[in-house]
């Protein structure tokens, strides 16, 4: 567990640097997280699959599972894996400010 | 003498079987906080590793299972500890320069302890660091190694030594395994799909990688002709006392064989063997499996979580697996099982999980596949069948014709 200062906003992360308060989350804390996964700046394309996750985890209490992502924001897998190096769970959940994917991973 | 501080785990270091608290000492000062933690848990009856963990390298979104333990200022050389999945060679076949390069580079990135091999089938290198996986994966990768398979993906596929070492392997199972592993890296990479999908590869039926009970697609090496025998082995067996017809014949379980105690000859109705194995592990010598070979696909074999554990059942009784082609036919199929699997399931759902809510019907039909009667152990027992509206009104229609016909 570390807490973060993002611009004067603490903000508290897991040990996977997953948000342990998703209620802390702003678009300042989006692109600090970002850098932690690799992406250096968040473009326009960045920013259409973030406010798609946040607004499906919003709606619906989980993550889309990726043939879904995938078909909504009209991304391919290769394109989101360019988009976020680490890929849609660990990248783009991370950034978006979703809770840590569980399970089997 | 002094005080083991370990005395449940020294235990473990008495009687005959190699033991693994021995070999994890002999990691010293790397491994002593492990044991001490697992010696703890060994008194509390209870883990210390905290819930999941969500770590990886760039480009692969699996390949790391993320691990921290739950103590980490008591024992903080294990606060971080990562397994790392390696992708292992088809059938497990090393030579020492390859095991050696991976013990450098994992006592250079890790614990050095490792399990050989996963029940998968990878190489498992069992804890390290954050900051030392992607390290490790450059290294890895340098060294001609790649990460196994982790998440809601195509796991590491696996196979038995085949034609490598056993004369019963109806087709080249490394070659199989090695080119599927190949053809879908992106697919083991890159989780895409709704929960994890399995492929084991047997060269029969004697199934050695287990693979009708651990894998999704099950693809088990068979025949379909005749059976070879060589009756003067035969005679061999009877000659060096076998009783042919208690071990082999009365064992059948279809019961089509005969033998000819005078001649000693075995005679065998290949039209009613189901190819079980049971003569020729018997009979090494004198009976072989046929000639016209190829594999029985079985689908849906998993664990208990959430439906039960299923043993995977026939899709389709016989395909031929040919190099020529890289494997065209089989690989189409699966394609087509993905896609319909991906396409239905819920979250978490494995394809056998996603056949038996939404039925065969619906899943042959997505596959092209035809009904045959060996995809059933016997036909269902109760009459709720749904016909479909098309079935219906063609039934009606050639009932009228036949009336008119009259
Ligand atoms: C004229 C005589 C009968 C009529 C009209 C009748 C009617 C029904 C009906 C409406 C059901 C419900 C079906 C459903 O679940 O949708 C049923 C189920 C059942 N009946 Fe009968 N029944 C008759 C005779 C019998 C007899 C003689 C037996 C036993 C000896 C029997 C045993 C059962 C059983 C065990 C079920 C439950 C089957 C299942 O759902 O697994 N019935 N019957
Ligand atoms: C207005 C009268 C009735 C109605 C509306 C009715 C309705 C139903 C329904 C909806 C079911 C369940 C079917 C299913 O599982 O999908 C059922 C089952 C059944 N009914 Fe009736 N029923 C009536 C009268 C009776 C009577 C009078 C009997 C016997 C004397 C009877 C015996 C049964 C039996 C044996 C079952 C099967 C139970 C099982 O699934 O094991 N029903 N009925
Ligand atoms: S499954 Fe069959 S072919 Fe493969 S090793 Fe076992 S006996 Fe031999
Ligand atoms: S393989 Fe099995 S079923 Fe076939 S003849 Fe031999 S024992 Fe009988």
């Amino acid at each position: 567990m570390a807490t973060v200062d993002v611009n004067g906003h603490s903000v508290e992360l897991d040990e996977d640097g997953f948000m342990v308060n998703l209620d802390e989350w702003n678009e300042e804390v989006a692109v600090y997280l970002a850098k932690t996964e690799d992406v250096a700046e968040l473009t326009e394309d960045h920013w259409k699959l973030v406010n798609y996750l946040k607004d499906y985890y919003k709606e619906y209490g989980i993550a889309p599972m990726v043939r879904k992502m995938c078909k909504d924001t009209g991304l391919k897998l290769k394109e989101i894996y360019d988009l976020f190096p680490t890929g849609p769970a660990k990248g783009a959940c991370k950034v978006a400010g979703l809770p840590k994917p569980t399970g089997c991973v | 003498m002094a005080l083991s501080n370990r005395p449940l785990l020294d235990n473990l270091k008495e009687g005959r079987y190699p033991s693994f608290v021995k070999e994890m000492e002999k990691g010293g000062a790397k491994t002593e906080q492990l044991l001490n933690l697992l010696e703890r848990s060994y008194e509390e009856k209870k883990v210390h590793w905290k819930h999941g963990g969500i770590v990886g390298v760039r480009g692969y979104g699996g390949g790391v299972i993320g691990r921290y333990c739950d103590l980490p200022e008591e024992y903080p050389d294990v606060a971080e500890f990562h397994t790392i999945r390696v992708n292992q060679p088809s059938g497990w076949f090393y030579n020492s320069k390859s095991l050696r390069t991976l013990c450098d580079i994992w006592e250079k990135h890790g614990s050095g302890l490792t399990n050989m091999h996963g029940a998968t089938g990878d190489a498992i290198l069992l804890g390290t660091t954050t900051e030392h996986l992607q390290p490790i994966f450059n290294d890895l990768s340098e060294a001609g190694f790649d990460l196994g398979g982790s998440g809601s993906n195509l796991r590491t596929p696996s196979c038995c030594n085949g034609e490598a070492r056993c004369e019963y392997s109806c087709f080249d199972a490394m070659h199989l395994c090695h080119d599927l592993t190949n053809e879908y890296q992106d697919e083991l990479h890159r989780p895409m799909w709704p929960y994890k999908s399995k492929i084991k590869i047997s060269g029969c039926p004697n199934d050695c990688t287990s693979s009708i009970a651990r894998s999704d697609i099950a693809i088990i090496g068979t025949w379909r002709d005749a059976i070879q025998v060589n009756q003067a082995e035969v005679a061999n067996y009877a000659d060096a006392g076998m009783d042919v017809k208690r071990e082999v014949v009365y064992k059948c379980p279809t019961k089509c064989m005969s033998y000819d105690a005078d001649k000693k000859e075995l005679n065998i109705d290949n039209d009613n063997c189901t190819r079980c194995m049971h003569c020729i592990n018997t009979m090494t010598k004198a009976l072989h499996v046929g000639k016209d070979r190829g594999a029985s696909l079985l689908i849906g074999g998993k664990a208990t979580i959430v439906q039960s554990a299923f043993l995977g059942w026939v899709v389709k009784p016989f395909i031929k697996l040919n190099k020529e082609d890289d494997y065209a036919e089989l690989k189409e199929l699966l394609e087509k099982m993905w896609d319909w699997w991906d396409e239905n399931a819920k979250v978490r759902e494995r394809i056998g999980e996603l056949i038996y809510r939404k039925g065969m019907t619906d899943f042959l039909k997505a596959i092209d596949i035809e009904a045959v009667p060996q995809m059933v152990k016997h036909p269902r027992e109760n009459p709720y069948f749904f016909w479909t509206e098309e079935e219906v009104v063609a039934e009606i229609a050639s009932r009228k014709n036949a009336e008119v016909s009259k």
